[in-house]
This record gives structure tokens, sequence and C-alpha cells, in this order.
């Protein structure tokens, strides 16, 4: 792992050196003009939450189901991530908002169901860190629920009266804002799988920690 | 003495009714009513730079914060991992 990892990170770094200069040649959109270049930032975040969160409940799945420490690990790894990329996503995007509608926040389907994702994996984290012995089955049934919540956010904005931009705008993107997207979605993907195997990697190093002080015990 | 005093004030009065007489009409919006328009001009319009320089400034901050702290907590939790191999070994 750790012959991979040092490349990636410094493909990650190079990446995200460059995104500024790509983003600033992309066109600017109509309507929305220069705020609209949040999106380059704001829409990667909002996939990775929805992934990170598909990670920790399919991981919370097989804890639940095939008691793996293992999984448990990479479900808590990926529960952080998620409130990670959800804080950024909930910040940039009223950003946007404030030029775009005129108003920081608005609470439609898309947006309303966002927080609450967001405040549903924040419970996941609360719930791990303070609900004491046992506490991982109950996290791990609220990660479930957390996934299963994920389409619904993701549809919301087609199925409900909502003033945020459906899911058809990815596929009209013009060919200098989707070669712009497409980067800056690599960039952010590369970067999870880099949070990701370090996050996973503490976890491991405290669950040995913990093995330690019981041979110690004993 | 009186009648240097007679030419400044006489001044001062010509130069405030000139200055009077340039001043442009007074509009009817400032005074006497609102005047409904659909759109803002430009220069009265929401900047959209600093936001979009907050929403980038957040994002490389917040990626950065997490990064540190991801980093502290290995190293204190390496340095705990060491001390404990010592001490089962030196059992």
């Amino acid at each position: 792992m750790s012959r991979v990892f040092a490349p990636l990170a410094f493909v990650v770094m190079a990446l995200f050196a460059m995104a500024p200069i790509i983003v600033s040649h992309a066109p600017y959109e109509q309507t929305m003009g220069l705020v609209q270049k949040v999106f380059y930032y704001h829409v990667p975040s909002a996939m990775l939450m929805f992934i990170s969160a598909f990670v920790c409940g399919i991981a919370s799945a097989v804890f639940l189901f095939k008691r793996s420490a293992g999984a448990d690990r990479v479900a808590v790894a990926a529960g952080e991530l998620v409130v990670l990329f959800g804080i950024i996503v909930l910040v940039t995007g009223p950003l946007w908002a404030r030029k775009a509608w005129g108003v920081w926040w608005e609470w439609d389907a898309r947006l309303t169901s966002s927080l609450l994702l967001w405040m549903i994996f924040l419970a996941y984290l609360l719930v791990r860190r303070y609900g004491g012995p046992g506490s991982e089955k109950l996290a791990g049934a609220m990660a479930l629920f957390g996934m299963a919540n994920v389409p619904f956010v993701y549809v919301s904005v087609n199925y409900w009266r909502t003033i945020h931009p459906k899911t058809s705008v990815l596929m009209t993107l013009g060919p200098g804002m989707r070669s712009a997207f497409w980067f800056c979605a690599v960039s952010f993907g590369l970067l999870y799988v880099l949070l990701l195997t370090l996050r996973r990697r503490l976890e491991d190093q405290q669950a040995q920690v913990e093995r330690l002080y019981l041979a110690l015990e004993e | 003495m009186k009648r240097r005093l007679v030419t400044v004030v006489g001044l001062v009065l010509v130069l405030g009714a000139l200055a009077m007489a340039g001043q442009p009409p007074a509009t009817p919006a400032a005074q006497d009513g609102f005047v409904p328009v659909n759109s803002l001009p430009q220069a009265e319009q929401l900047p959209a730079a600093p936001l979009l320089i907050a929403a980038y400034a957040f994002v490389w901050v917040a990626l950065m914060m997490y990064v540190w702290l991801l980093w502290r907590r290995m190293t204190r939790v390496e340095r705990e991992l060491a001390d404990l191999n010592r001490r089962v070994q030196s059992r």
C-alpha cells in the first residue's frame, strides 16, 4: 500500500493545484455568470458524499450480517468522509445560491434532504464516539438508513418542485464545462481514495492499540 | 474693511447661486415616491467574485484541516503503538 500511497498523494496534490487554472479557463454560464464556477467543486463533493454514504452503508451491512471487524473499520472511515464532503456541499451550495437565487437557503426537497443525510451521518459518528459498548451495531443500522436515503436525495430535484438544478444538467454540459468538471471530479475521487485509505489505516492502528492493551492486562 | 467684507459676502452669495443653478433636477424617486424597476443596474448587483473565492477557499481550508487532524491522530496512535509494543516485549 505504501508504494502506491506516495505517488497517489503527489498526483492528487498536482491535480488540486491545477484545478483552479482549469476552472478559470472553463466558459461562463449564460444566466449565472461567474458564480456558476462553484459547481466544479460543489458537485464532485456531493457525488463523493453519496458514494461515501454507500461505502459506509454497505460496509455496515457486511459488519452487521458477517460480524467483520474490518468492514466496521471501513464504515467508520467512510462515515467520517460523508460528514467532511457533506459540510463542503452545505457551505458551497448557499454561497452559490446567494447570487443565483438571491437567498442563502431554501427549504426545498433537495436542500432539506441533503441536510438530513448529513445529519444522519453526523449522528452515526456521535453514536460511535459516545454510545459506549455495543453502539457499533446501532450505528451500523443508522448507516443503512442513511444509505437508503441517498437515492431519494438524488432524484428529489426531478420529482419535487425545486429551484435547484436538475440531475440532467451534467448530461447537457458544453465541451469546455464538461472537461473542467470531469477533471475536478477525478481529482476529488482520487483524494477520496487517499483519505479513505489513511482513515482506514488509523482505525486499524487503533484496533491494534486496543488489542495490545488487552494483552497487557492479561 | 467694511467694503472688503461686503465683497467677500457678495462673492460667496454669487458662487452659491451659481452652484445651486448647476445642480441636476431632483429625481422624483429620491423624495416624492419609489419607482419600481425590474432589474438592478449592473453597479448595484451583488458581486459574484467574493462568493466564488469564499467557496473555493472553504473547500481548501476544510480539506487541509481534515488532513492535518488525520495526521495528528495518526502520529499519536503510532507513538502509542510503539510504546505498547515496547511494554509487551519487555514483559
